[in-house]
């Protein structure tokens, strides 16, 4: 099979590799990349610990094809903090204890995101349904709930 | 001064940034140069003989490099069970014979995932079909197929517990009840399924990173299974993306990228996939549950007789010891002055259930609880003092298998009651159910006959003061890395952040059975806190040699302050106090030892967590659906280490149950599962989790490190029941057989209207 090229921005750093069509992009983020935060836990799209951000919207990273990425900016998990300073969803996560195992929670992080950038003020039942893709079998989701929330109330505003 | 400084504050978790950041390698991340992938080739049968397996055209596919069968294995039968050999039943790797949907008969390894993919294709297994079967009811019969030579009608193991005069009680009783239940299976689905990273070396020393719930188990087991010497392994886990139970006994993607490795000498990794941890994890033992219960008419227990039949699966696994606990916390948290209990576990040809989260508890509280109800709305007695009346309380024996040190069960009643009150009258087609439960803090079972102490810690304090702990346990999700950090941290009185805590690699730490029942905070932490006292009692005598103080004064060391308990002004800083210490032991770091062992505990556990919950649910008496809106706990773990970390626990376990008592299953046709996906295998959303409170009940536990006991699985247990309980006092209508289902719902209350029995609500 054939590869091509794939051109895309991860993180702000741009890359160009040569894939073969049937490439995932959550493969390719692992394992070319080296981006191993985001997890793959059902490979069928229904556990959502793969979402990343493609374009600024939340996307099940094995449920698109690396190739369908081509030109595309893609946020990670390690896309999140800048250096030492974490961003405020995790800085939350972190207050709220809102991770136990933390195999979802990139892609729990990554789907709140895209939750408040598109939606800054969601209520209680929209936090909810932003998350209900993402399995967690941990923490009953009850304090990402709360950590979101507390976000959304300007607690972890950047100063 | 406070009486604690570290713990009961809420503190990150140690590992939470590296968790939150994505820069937590998971042995799933692992890639190691050099690295083949393998997969592994399952039986399609239930029940069949292995004839010929021909591995030659898929060892010709480019880019293949080795295949392995039973026949490249020593044909030993392993299991957990290294003290009653005749339980260890499972080959892993299928010789002859195969007994379930799943069970491993290949495996092979390739350059990459596809290839050892495709290989699978290629290798052909000649079956001879044997006749199945899936059913303990019918397994149990004369002349049923049966799944092991051996095991005669089938029957795997047979428990029984027996105290007080159980004929006398029923005499005595006013009324008494019979039900038979079903509780089902459940799948543990740890969002990081069951991997392994294995890597030999001409040397003749193997290292394998893996998932796991103990890596000393799984460095043994693997030592019994592959021939070699238990420290010629070494077994790495620094991440484990959760285990719930199934992550402590040998699994195949172990057993397998192990037997490659040595084949190869080269790195052989294999992950499973969602359906093979469907298929073939194990699971929580699904049981036939028969209850007959005799009371007096003021709601006094006297007698009760149980009788379980639980579904085995094709191997032992943790099967027998979920057997005997479910008799055990039958009778939980109750004083039942006659009981007797018959447990039958029964082979059959499906997936082996094992260990869960509750380990046997769930099933027996569901129960239990779903029939007291009934005898108390019977009777006319309200459900919590009918509860109360009959609660466990502190000194309480367990005749002949436990003695209760600490127990909040009256307080826990008291607070739920208070809430239930709060609640008022609810709207119709809602209710509000309770169950009380309690759990074992700490398993005291040594099946596995190590010669080791259950928990050990080791303590380095360095020159600058900075504390090096080592430990044995397994951190999954739980949290214990950072409950046993608070641990040291507060014995030895420095901060947290003084401590770097050292787990995951049996090269490097010592032993600790691992991460289940409930094991950790008190086993771990006892051993922790003992080593965290040796090193202070050194810093102690070198402060004392220094200060002088009067003979009787005691010093202790707090948030870094080496100090005259009684004049805590007088003191000197721990970190400089450290450096002396140091200089004065010939330059040597200072070192601690703590071990935990329990020895005349009871048969079960050191300590037992308490607790009550209430669950509210409305049913939609058009569809069945039923929808949580309420679930609240009182539990007593005792004094809390970290709170953040139990308030966690306590909700995910709730949400786990609340899966078992209405949406989760695995429907099986002719031993195949139907559901092997999280589309079909509906674990909770975050939309349907609903409200959660939390009430602290503290006690002092004495068997515990400052009092603590078990916080993470006890709460598995009683929410199926509260949600049955909730249905029954919503709709009248009470559902025997688990998970209580739309269909079931709608059903029951089909049955109901026919029999135009009005039932009024109980709440």
């Amino acid at each position: 099979m054939a590869k091509h090229l794939l051109r895309f921005t991860v993180n702000g750093e741009y890359h160009e590799l040569y894939v073969k069509p049937k490439r995932l992009l959550v493969d390719v983020l692992r394992d070319e990349l080296g981006l191993t935060g985001t997890k793959r836990a059902c490979n069928t799209g229904a556990c959502a610990a793969c979402t990343v951000l493609l374009n600024g919207v939340s996307v099940k990273s094995c449920s698109v094809l690396a190739l369908q990425a081509d030109g595309a900016e893609i946020t990670t998990v390690e896309g999140l903090a800048d250096g030492a300073k974490l961003s405020p969803l995790q800085r939350s996560f972190l207050d709220h204890g809102a991770y136990q195992c933390g195999f979802c929670t990139p892609g729990m992080l990554l789907s709140a995101k895209a939750l408040l950038d598109e939606n800054p003020k969601p209520t209680k039942e929209e936090i909810r349904e932003g998350i209900h893709g993402n399995i967690c079998r941990c923490t009953g989701y009850n304090s990402i709930i709360r950590a979101v929330t507390a976000v959304a109330k300007g607690k972890y505003k950047e100063k | 001064m406070k009486k604690y400084t570290v713990i009961n504050t809420p503190v990150h978790n140690i590992d939470g940034i590296a968790k939150v950041t994505g820069q937590a390698m998971y042995t799933f991340d692992i890639k190691l140069p050099h690295m083949l992938y393998g997969k592994i080739l399952r039986s399609p049968h239930p029940h069949a003989k292995i004839l010929k397996i021909n591995t030659r055209k898929a060892k010709r596919l480019t880019g293949v490099k080795a295949v392995v069968t039973g026949k490249d294995t020593l044909g030993i039968k392993q299991g957990i069970w290294r003290r009653y050999k005749e339980l260890c039943d499972e080959e892993i790797l299928a010789r002859s014979k195969v007994r379930y949907i799943g069970e491993p008969v290949a495996a092979v390894a390739a350059v990459d995932e596809d290839t050892a993919e495709e290989a699978l294709d290629f290798i052909e297994v000649e079956y001879e079909i044997l006749p199945a079967v899936f059913d303990p009811l019918e397994a149990i019969k004369e002349g049923a197929p049966r799944v092991h030579e051996h095991a005669e009608r089938n029957i795997n193991v047979t428990r029984h517990i027996e105290w007080g005069d159980i004929d006398e009680g029923f005499k005595k009783a006013d009324y008494i009840r019979e039900d038979w239940f079903r509780v089902s299976t459940q799948a543990h689905v740890c969002m990081e399924t069951h991997n392994a990273v294995a890597s030999y070396t001409p040397e003749g020393k193997l290292t394998v990173w893996t998932s796991t719930q103990s890596h000393y188990y799984i460095k043994v087991l693997l030592a019994d299974i592959l021939g070699l010497k238990e420290n010629d392994i070494r077994v790495i886990s620094r991440y484990t993306g959760g285990g719930f139970g199934s992550k402590f006994e040998l699994d195949s993607a172990q057993f397998c990228s192990s037997l490659l490795s040595m084949k190869l000498c080269r790195p052989v990794k294999i992950v499973l996939m969602r359906d093979e941890e469907f298929m073939a994890t194990k699971r929580r033992t699904p049981m036939f549950y028969y209850l007959r219960t005799g009371v007096k008419k003021d709601g006094k227990f006297l007698a009760k007789e149980a009788r379980v039949y639980t579904e085995g699966g094709a191997y032992t696994s943790m099967g027998a010891t979920a057997l005997y606990l479910t008799g055990f916390f039958q009778t939980f948290p109750y004083t039942w002055p006659s009981y007797r209990y018959d447990g039958y576990r029964v082979y059959t040809n499906t997936e082996p259930s094992s260990a869960m989260r509750g380990f046997g508890a769930p099933q027996a509280t569901f129960t239990a609880e779903t029939q007291i109800d009934l005898i108390a709305d019977e009777l006319g007695i309200d459900p919590i003092e009918i509860r109360r009346k009959n609660g466990m309380y502190p000194g309480y024996e367990v005749p002949g298998q436990a003695r209760i040190q600490s127990c909040g069960l009256s307080q826990c009643l008291d607070k739920i009651e208070e809430w239930i009150k709060s609640r008022g009258k609810l709207p119709p087609n809602r209710g509000i159910g309770v169950a009380a439960y309690g759990f074992m803090s700490g398993g005291i079972f040594n099946w596995f006959d190590t010669p080791y102490a259950f928990s050990s810690a080791l303590i380095q304090v360095n020159i600058d003061g900075k504390v090096d702990l080592f430990v044995g346990s397994q951190d999954m999700g739980q949290g214990s890395n950072t409950t046993l950090s608070m641990i040291c941290a507060e014995e030895l009185g420095v901060r947290l952040e003084d401590i770097r805590l050292h787990m995951g690699d049996t090269d490097t730490c010592p032993v600790d059975l691992g991460a289940w029942g409930s094991r950790e905070t008190l086993m771990q932490g006892n051993a922790v806190k003992m080593a965290a006292a040796d090193v202070k009692r050194q810093i102690l005598e070198f402060a004392a040699a220094k200060l002088g103080p009067n003979i009787v004064y005691d010093l202790d060391i707090k948030d870094r302050w080496v100090h005259l308990i009684a004049r805590p002004e007088r003191g000197l800083p721990y970190y400089d106090v450290v450096k002396e210490a140091i200089r004065g032991k010939n330059g040597q770091p200072l070192m601690g030892r703590g071990h935990y062992t329990p020895h005349r505990k009871g048969m079960i556990s050191p300590a037992y967590s308490f607790g009550v919950q209430a669950v509210e649910a409305e049913v939609d008496t058009e569809t069945g659906k039923i929808t949580l809106k309420n679930c609240v706990t009182a539990h007593d773990c005792g004094q809390v280490i970290n709170p953040l970390g139990v308030e966690g626990q306590l909700e995910g376990a709730m949400a786990m149950a609340a899966g078992y008592g209405f949406t989760e299953d695995l429907p099986m046709d002719e031993g195949k599962i139907l559901n092997p996906n999280l589309v079909d295998y509906k674990v909770l959303r975050a939309t349907e989790m609903p409200e959660t409170k939390i009430i602290e009940v503290e006690t002092y536990e004495p068997e515990g490190p400052f009092g603590a006991k078990e916080a993470g699985e006890g709460l598995t247990n009683p929410t199926a029941g509260a949600l049955g309980n909730a249905i029954y006092h919503a709709a009248g209508i009470s559902i025997k057989n688990l998970p209580i289902s739309a269909e079931k719902v709608l059903i029951a209350l089909r049955e109901k209207k026919e029999k135009g029995k009005i039932k009024k609500s109980g709440n």
